[in-house]
Order: structure tokens, then sequence, then C-alpha cells
């Protein structure tokens, strides 16, 4: 049982799962992570973008990668007008702390139940042409299922560190993100830059939605699965840290592969967790955190 | 001036009188009322909703015919959001503010427990559907399940997967077992776990995955088969099942029988996304289109199923849910029919001691509650070209391959023959 292949097979499953992880956990790092936004819809908006990639590839057979990326763009303008509500309902009047939670929870709700409405409660699945195949590296399987996710969620994750470190736009959030006053004092609009911010997150969401229907089916409620999820990577990695999303991703994947493989998948989310909990009582502020 | 004034309050009474008597409330009065928690959202929401679609098609089918007993049939039914807390409530509203005449249950175990104390309270008959031994704890005489597991459903629900194992040549030695943490899924691989006792078969592999939450099998799947047992075992539910599926494939997971307890695999969605990767496998199923199955008014209740279910975006097809859904309130109507009477005692008594000819196939109860014998399939996927929808209706590609009365075809054997 405790061969160097199963082993070496572990490992790449738990990172391709990992890849996926941080891909679901880019956005929510960017709104969580450095504007401070609890949006716990998050996972709501993943599978909204899971929903929109199962209704192009359905009904034209479009590439759920390519729906995933072309509907980034209409969902980031979802995003900004999401944030410019939020704003100027509960940022605005300082109600943000446990009000805005609450805005954000019926949102959650709303997103299932328009899902619900439009698409039915029935599961949902796409079909791609690297869907149910496979390929080999010596004894170590990769499922393309598994290994696009991985790779979109890699690439997303590098454009994001890139847009945050080596353009002025990712600087001044990360600006708005370290002193919101003193971005101002620069005279640049906060707001606009944490609208922009959020409607990128959004975006983000969307595109790992796409990700998220090509490994497995998908039905309106199971973004509940994912917000545990999606919160521990983020806080793992350290918030606000696109680097530390990653490699927290891969982290928490890596933890349930092995310990999937080798203790039975019970306790597959308790070790994820467990790990979470001694980071944060060593590190509190996450592994890439400032 | 006297009389006329008499003859006009007269006339306002009866006026009155008449206007009463075609009130809402008086016709409301002369239904039935037959009440019900279902699962409409939440992750039983797809077959509750199908079940639904198939319960007010009897309504129709009974009400086109005068009614029960001369009094339309109308259901009064609160979506339970598959969440079991629900159900007590919504059980006191329909039988104390409804004031509902019968009342069934809504769909699966987690959601018919909750709702049978109530029904025991109130001595009132009560049919389930598909509970996996729900009855055990109540022991209650007047409930009756609708899913053909059998007299001791945990075991009965996995015994046809072990006896078609138990017959192959060379025999099969060992097996690995795993479930969803969640009860079904648990009950019926605590089955599978007492049948692999009994027939002996060495359990190489047992272990349980988080429901809802695995993302993926990969790594569950590579655990079982670097423990390379003969038969393989899965409780699973839809998501985790087409997981599984796709896992097993991807890692050319290859046991010589490889299925039992994996729900989903019976909705036309799902087959239409798994297509090929179907073959081979031999799962537990309750009717399919085989000429061995076509039970009385099945086909015409599936006409009707299938014209109306593209409209509310249900499963195209319903095999699975949707006849159950139907036979568990046509059975109740034929005993309030037979029994000419709205009395619980006599009609759970009828239904107790009749067997009952069902568009399910004839339907006996057991002491329990429970079929007096079981007749879960065993089904093996075969044949499958493509992902189209038409392949999951024709003939000869769910093929009944357990019990031998209902047998419609070849067990193709081991697994990667049939793949």
């Amino acid at each position: 049982m405790l061969s160097i292949e199963f082993l070496l097979n572990a490992l790449i499953a738990g990172l391709l799962l990992g890849g996926f992880y941080a891909a679901m956990s880019a956005g929510l790092s960017l709104s969580f992570g450095l504007l401070d936004v609890v949006n716990i819809a998050h996972p709501a908006f993943i599978i909204f973008g899971s929903y929109l990639t199962f209704y192009v590839n359905e009904h034209f057979g479009f590439d759920p990668i390519l729906a995933g990326l072309v509907f980034a763009v209409p969902s980031y303008f979802l995003g900004v007008a999401v944030y410019r509500i939020y704003y100027n309902c509960f940022e605005k009047t300082g109600a943000e702390s446990l009000r805005g939670l609450v805005f954000f929870f019926g949102l959650f709700f709303l997103i299932e139940v328009i899902l619900i409405i439009t698409f039915g409660v029935d599961y949902r699945l796409v079909r791609a042409f690297y869907i149910g195949k496979s390929t080999s590296i010596g004894s170590v399987g990769i499922a393309y299922r598994l290994f696009v996710p991985f790779l979109v969620g890699g690439i997303l994750a590098a454009v994001l560190y890139l847009f945050l470190t080596k353009t002025f736009f990712g600087r001044a959030i990360m600006g708005v993100a370290q002193d919101s006053l003193a971005v101002q004092l620069m005279g640049v609009d906060p707001i606009r830059i944490k609208t922009v911010a959020f409607g990128i997150g959004i975006a983000t969401a969307v595109i790992a939605g796409s990700l998220l229907i090509i490994i497995g089916p998908v039905e309106p409620t199971i973004g509940r699965e994912y917000i545990g999820r999606v919160f521990a990577v983020t806080v793992l990695g350290g918030l606000g840290s696109m680097t530390g999303t990653l490699v927290g991703g891969l982290i928490l994947g890596v933890a349930e592969s092995f310990t999937s493989s080798f203790f039975g998948p019970s306790w597959a989310l308790a070790v994820s967790f467990g790990i979470l909990l001694i980071c944060l009582a060593v590190r509190p502020s996450g592994l890439f955190g400032r | 001036m006297g009389r006329i004034i008499k003859h006009v309050i007269l006339g306002f009474a009866l006026l009155l009188a008449v206007s009463i008597a075609f009130t809402p409330a008086a016709q409301a009065a002369k239904e039935v009322k037959i009440g019900f928690s279902m699962a409409l959202t939440g992750p039983l929401g797809p077959a509750g909703k199908a079940a639904l679609l198939a319960m007010q098609i009897w309504r129709d089918d009974v009400n086109a015919k005068g009614g029960l007993l001369g009094r339309k049939v109308k259901l009064v039914y609160y979506d339970d959001q598959t969440k079991p807390a629900n159900v007590p409530g919504i059980y006191a509203k329909l039988l104390d503010v409804d004031k509902v005449d019968f009342i069934v249950s809504g769909y699966g175990t987690n959601l018919i427990v909750p709702a049978l104390p109530i029904a025991m309270e109130r001595g009132m008959v009560f049919m389930g559907l598909f509970g996996l031994d729900a009855n055990a704890k109540f022991k209650y005489n007047n409930y009756f399940q609708i899913m053909p597991a059998g007299p001791d459903p945990i075991v009965d629900w996995s015994r046809g997967f072990f006896e078609l194992a138990a017959k192959q040549k060379p025999r099969p030695k060992t097996i690995a077992l795993l479930s969803a943490d969640a009860e079904f899924a648990r009950n019926a691989v605590a089955g599978a776990r007492r049948n692999a006792k009994k027939f002996g078969f060495k359990i190489v592999y047992d272990k349980r995955y988080p429901f809802p939450g695995t993302t993926d099998f990969t790594p569950i799947l590579r655990a079982v088969k670097a423990a390379n047992p003969d038969l393989f075992y899965v409780g699973s539910y839809p998501g985790g099942s087409v997981g599984i599926v796709k896992a097993a494939h991807e890692i050319k997971l290859e046991p010589k029988l490889f299925g039992g307890g994996m729900v989903g695999l019976q909705y036309t969605a799902i087959q239409m996304n798994l297509g090929k990767l179907l073959n081979g496998i031999t799962d537990y199923w309750f009717w399919a289109p085989e000429k061995t199955l076509k039970f009385p008014g099945i086909e015409a209740f599936l006409a009707k199923y299938q014209k109306e279910a593209p409209k509310q975006k249900l499963d195209p097809l319903g095999y699975y849910l949707p006849p159950f859904a139907y036979a568990y309130v046509q059975l109740l109507g034929n005993a309030i029919e037979a029994t000419k009477s709205f009395d619980q005692a006599k009609i759970g008594a009828y239904i107790r001691n009749n067997t009952h000819s069902t568009v399910v196939g004839d339907v006996k109860f057991g002491k329990n509650g429970e079929w007096a014998t079981s007749r879960t399939f065993q089904v093996q996927l075969q044949n499958i070209e493509s992902n189209k929808m038409s392949e999951f209706s024709k003939e000869g590609k769910m093929v009944v391959v357990y019990p031998e009365e209902f047998k419609s075809g070849n067990f193709i054997y081991p697994y990667a023959k049939g793949k």
C-alpha cells in the first residue's frame, strides 16, 4: 500500500485539487483579504458561473473554459454593481460589519433561488473533449478533468499576482488594503479602487465556476459545501496574498488527498481544517500574510 | 305589506343558503385532502419535484374518473427543503390547520422518520416513499413503504449484488466497501457488510467519504485500487456517483464487479453525461424499459410524465422515482375505493392484508410495512454507445440481471469485459 507510486499519485492528485481550490479562492482573497469585504456569497457566484457555463455548453457547445473567460467580462460589471449597492447601503454608513454580512448571506440565497427557478434543481454537467480522459507520466496518472482546472487556476493566480504587484492599478488596490486614507491623500479614490477589485473578484469566481463544473456535477445549493474551504484557503495563505492563496490551496488539496489515500476519506476535511487551526495558532496572519 | 317583507326575508334566506352551499369552503369539504411534505429544494429537490409531478398525474387521473368515493382529490403539500427539522412542523400544520384527510410521506428515509411519530400519534395510515428501514424502531402497523427493498431492507438492498457475485466462476474472494457519510448510504453499506460476511467475501477496504464535501474521488479510488478487491460495492449520492465513475475510469480501476448502491446512475441527466462510462456497472434499480417490467399502467403513466417533465425541467424519462411516487398514492386511493371508507383503521387493515396491483407491479407488504419480499433489481448497463437521451429509453441498455424472474438479458462478467 505504501509504495512510491501510490505516494506520488496521491501527491499529484492533491496538487491538482489544490490548484482548483486556489482558483476558487483567488477572488475571495481580493475582496476579503485585501478589501475587508466579507463576501460570504463568493461560492454562490462560483456556482452562478458553473450554470452560465452549463447553459452555453449545453445549447451552443461552448468549451467550459472559454465560456468561463467570456462570462468573466459581464460578471466583472455584476461585481461592480454588487459592490456599489454594498458600499452605499452598508460600508458608507459604517454598518458593514454585521448588516453587510447579512447582505451577502441574503445574496447567497438569492442567487440559489434564481438558479433553482431558472435551471431547476437537477444536477448539471458539461461535456468537453478532455473530460473523462487521462494520461500517465511513468506510473503517475493525470486526469485532464483535474489537470485543466489546475492549469487554469495556476494561471489565474499568476495573472492576479502580476496584476497586483506590477501594475499601477494593482498597486493601488494593495495601497487601499494597507492604508485607505493615505491613498485618498494621494488623490486616488479608494472606493473606485475597491469597486474595481471587487468586480475582478467576482469575475474570477465565475471562471472558477467553469472549472468546478468540469470536475463534477453541480446543483444550485452546492456552493454551501465550499464556504469553509474558500475561507480556509484565503486565511491559511495569508489575507490578500495571491502566492499565499495558491500555496494555501495546494496545502489543503495535498492534505485532503493524503488523508483520503492513507487514513480514509472521512478524516480529510478534519485534517485540512486542523492544519488551518495549527497555522493560525503559530502564525495568525497566515503563511504569506503581513 | 307584512307578507311582502316575509317573502323578501325568505328570498334572502334562500339566496344565502344557496350561496353558502356553493362557496369554495363547502366545495372544499367535499374534497379528499392528501397532505405531505416534499423535498422541492435542497439535495433531494430534483427527485422530490419529479415525485410531486407523478402524484399530480395520479390526482388528475383519479379526478378524471370522478375522484375517490365521489370526492375529488386535492394534494396539500409544503417544501421541506430536504431538511428533516422542517418535517414535524409541516405535518402538524397539515393535520391541524389544513385538516387533511390522509397523509403520505415526503421522499427519503431522513424525511420519513420525523413524520412517523405524528402519524402514529394520530393513528393515521402513512404511506412511505423510498424509506430504508424507517419503521425499524417505531414498528407502526399502518406504515407502508413503496420502495421494493424487502422485509429486511438494509440487507435485501444489496443481496442481489452479492448473489450475482457468488455465482461467478472463479468465485470472487475480496470486496471493497465505500460509502458516503450519510444515513442512506451508510445503511446500504452496512447491509453490504453483512452480506459480505454471509457470502464469505473478505473485506479489504471499508471507508466512508464526507458527504457533502468531497470534490475529487481520485485519491480514494487509488486507495481502493491498491487494496485490489475483486468486488467494489459503493453507497453514494448523485454527485459522488458521477465523481466515482469518472475517477474509476481515469485511474483504470477494474474490479470484477462494480456498483451496488450508487444513487444517481438512474437519473437521465447523469446517464446522458456519463454515456459509455456506465457500461459494465451493476447497480440497484427499480424500473427500466425492459420487456420483463411492463406492468399495467406504467407506460401510460410515463407517457404523461414525459410530456410534462421537460416543461418543469425535471428528469425527462423519470424511470427512477416517479413510477413509485405514482404507485404509493395509487395504492392508497385503491384501498379507499376497495374499503368504500375513509376510516384509517379499515384502510390500514386492507393495505396490510392484500396484494395490490399498481403501475410498479404487484405489491404485498410484510409486517414492518416494507415489501413482503424484496424486488430490488440489479441492472447492468450494457451496450451504451452515445450520450443521447434516446439511448436510455431503449430496451437492452439497462439490463435486469437479478432477480431471475425479471431477468431481461445476460450478465457480463467481469466488469472490464462489459466496459
